[in-house]
């Protein structure tokens, strides 16, 4: 199963999405397909929003940064973040935003905390792997973290973890997660 | 790409938003590509303040005299002619082929002239569904507009909902500002002023408030061009002189090119259809109705749109494209909102930026038929 089939299990069926960091569309077509779940994407790239047109899902092209103003409250079922969560520099007030503009959100990350990583770093390297292909000096990466630390940032926030599901290349992980799984999804919602 | 200017007569009377009755009007316009069976693959291009009908192609007894949105319009084009049957036309109270101020008031057997009603852009919509009437065309795949034209593009899912699949709403605003009314305001008054403008009737004068438009022109096309691409077109460049001439000749680049627009724009465009477009600009406001809710003035609508802006346009911001998007997303509607970081200003929804036309060929791609 792919990253994409999970999330789509945590999608009701004919759910109101809105996929932030939506890349070229194809999450949001696969949950129309698997879901009948309309939704948008929010995309600032010039070449991926060309692809989310492409492929015929509705993108507004605009920056997470500046917020999530041109929703209402309440406004989706869904509010997804893929792969997104590390290269936000306002993690907090977007997390704020989102749980305003979304019943529930689904959030996705790689883990910093598995164990490549952190023997990488003990062996005074940035690490670089499937997960985190970047190298330290071209990275779009400015706020990665584990497992834990993006648990702690939910209490924090009074933010209520309704599933976790850890990956380890596609497989899910059960014993050891912040040491053996590389990526992670959570479903939460507001406290 | 060979085109041929064509004219529509309508008998019946059209009411006017403004309470006037129009006894009767014509039409210009221009087609482009084959209406399909299903009659399904039509869409509208609707023009901005000086444009017309002539959207694309030449004339075969006119050459040089090539379509505005050639770049865009055609075989093979992002608006592929090959798959739609493309209508260009000229909205009524225009200088170009379409009943105007200058055509023959029936009542006097004289031009219209100062009594030419002012129109709106729900009044040229209405026109503008007669000429579908007349086409044949019961429901347009899609209606396409910059500026002044997307105003109609967003009308059009407003005033005809059933009647138009898609909206390209380009460059747009929902309703002017106190400062973009204001240099309509300017522009008007250079006309009116003009001792040539005899009121509005100097046709029967023979003359042309020339001065008014020339100036009219100039602010318009201030206004049209960002401050960086003025800057880098013209920079503080001098014209034909090392030294500025401390009189008031031309010194700069800017100067020249602005006297030239104006005395073109002098030369073929009518004042009176001038001071009607500038109010239809001042005027057009969908939310005026529903106590400046935008949202709720947009929720008859049922087109999906594509809403693009251009980052560098200061005439109707960005900003002013989103309070369209918001609106729409309000109500839940069918909506992509491409922001185009292009440096050209207003003008940019003219210009060919690949960002711009891949984004307008795979949107027109994706129209099922």
């Amino acid at each position: 199963m792919t990253e994409s089939d999970y999330i789509a299990r945590w999608v009701a069926p004919g759910a109101r999405v809105l996929d932030l960091g939506c890349g070229d569309g194809s999450l949001l077509k696969h949950l129309w397909r698997a879901r009948q779940a309309p939704g948008y994407g929010v995309e600032f790239d010039d070449a991926h929003v060309l692809a989310c047109i492409r492929n015929d899902v509705n993108v507004l092209q605009m920056n997470l940064e500046d917020g999530l103003s041109a929703f209402r409250d309440g406004s989706f079922d869904c509010v997804i973040l893929s792969e997104t969560l590390q290269a936000i520099h306002h993690t907090e007030a977007l997390m704020r935003e989102m749980l305003r503009v979304g019943r529930e959100v689904i959030v996705s990350f790689p883990n910093f905390g598995h164990w490549q990583a952190r023997l990488q770093v003990a062996l005074g390297r940035m690490p670089v792997s499937t997960e985190l292909p970047y190298r330290w000096y071209d990275t779009p990466n400015v706020h990665l973290c584990t497992l834990a630390d993006f648990e702690d940032f939910c209490r924090g926030l009074g933010v209520t973890i309704l599933e976790r599901l850890v990956l380890r290349n596609g497989v899910p992980v059960g014993t050891l997660p912040n040491l053996l799984g590389r990526y992670a999804l959570y479903r939460c919602a507001r406290g | 790409m060979i085109v041929e200017a064509k004219k529509a007569r309508f008998t019946e009377p059209l009411k006017l938003k403004g309470g006037a009755e129009l006894p009767g009007f014509e039409i210009a316009y221009e087609t482009y590509g084959e209406l399909n069976a299903a009659r399904s693959n039509a869409v509208l291009v609707c023009h901005a303040l000086n444009a017309s009908h002539h959207v694309a192609g030449s004339y075969a007894a006119d050459p040089e005299n090539i379509g505005w949105w050639d770049n865009l319009v055609g075989p093979g084009k992002p608006l592929d002619t090959n798959k739609f049957f493309v209508v260009g036309n000229n909205y009524i109270g225009s200088c170009f082929g379409s009943t105007g101020p200058a055509s023959v008031n029936p009542a006097t057997g004289r031009p219209w002239g100062a009594d030419f009603p002012v129109v709106t852009v729900e009044d040229w919509v209405a026109a503008q569904a007669r000429l579908a009437d007349h086409l044949g065309i019961e429901r347009f795949a899609a209606v396409i507009g910059g500026s002044l034209g997307a105003m109609q593009a967003l009308q059009w899912a407003l005033s005809f909902p059933e009647r138009i699949r898609h909206a390209l709403v380009i460059a747009a605003t929902p309703r002017l500002s106190a400062q973009n009314i204001a240099f309509n305001e300017v522009a008007r008054q250079a006309i009116m002023t003009d001792p040539d403008f005899h009121g509005g009737h100097y046709y029967e004068h023979g003359v042309v408030p020339r001065r008014g438009l020339r100036i009219a022109r100039m602010i318009g096309h201030i206004t049209y061009l960002s401050d960086d691409a003025m800057m880098e077109k013209f920079g503080r460049v001098l014209r034909d002189k090392t030294a500025p001439g401390f009189d008031f000749d031309i010194d700069f680049e800017i100067e020249s090119y602005l006297r030239y627009q104006g005395d073109k724009f002098a030369s073929y465009f009518d004042a009176n259809t001038y001071l009607r477009i500038t109010k239809a600009l001042d005027y057009y406001d969908p939310a005026a109705e529903y106590g400046g809710d935008l949202a709720r003035a947009l929720a008859r609508a049922k087109a999906q749109f594509l809403v693009v802006s251009f980052t560098s346009d200061w005439r109707f911001a960005s900003s002013r494209s989103r309070e369209i998007v918001k609106a729409l997303l309000d109500n839940r509607g069918i909506v992509s909102y491409l922001e185009i970081d292009a440096p050209h200003g207003h003008d940019a929804f003219l210009m060919d930026d690949p960002r711009y036309h891949g984004a307008l060929a795979a949107y027109f791609a994706n129209i099922a038929l």
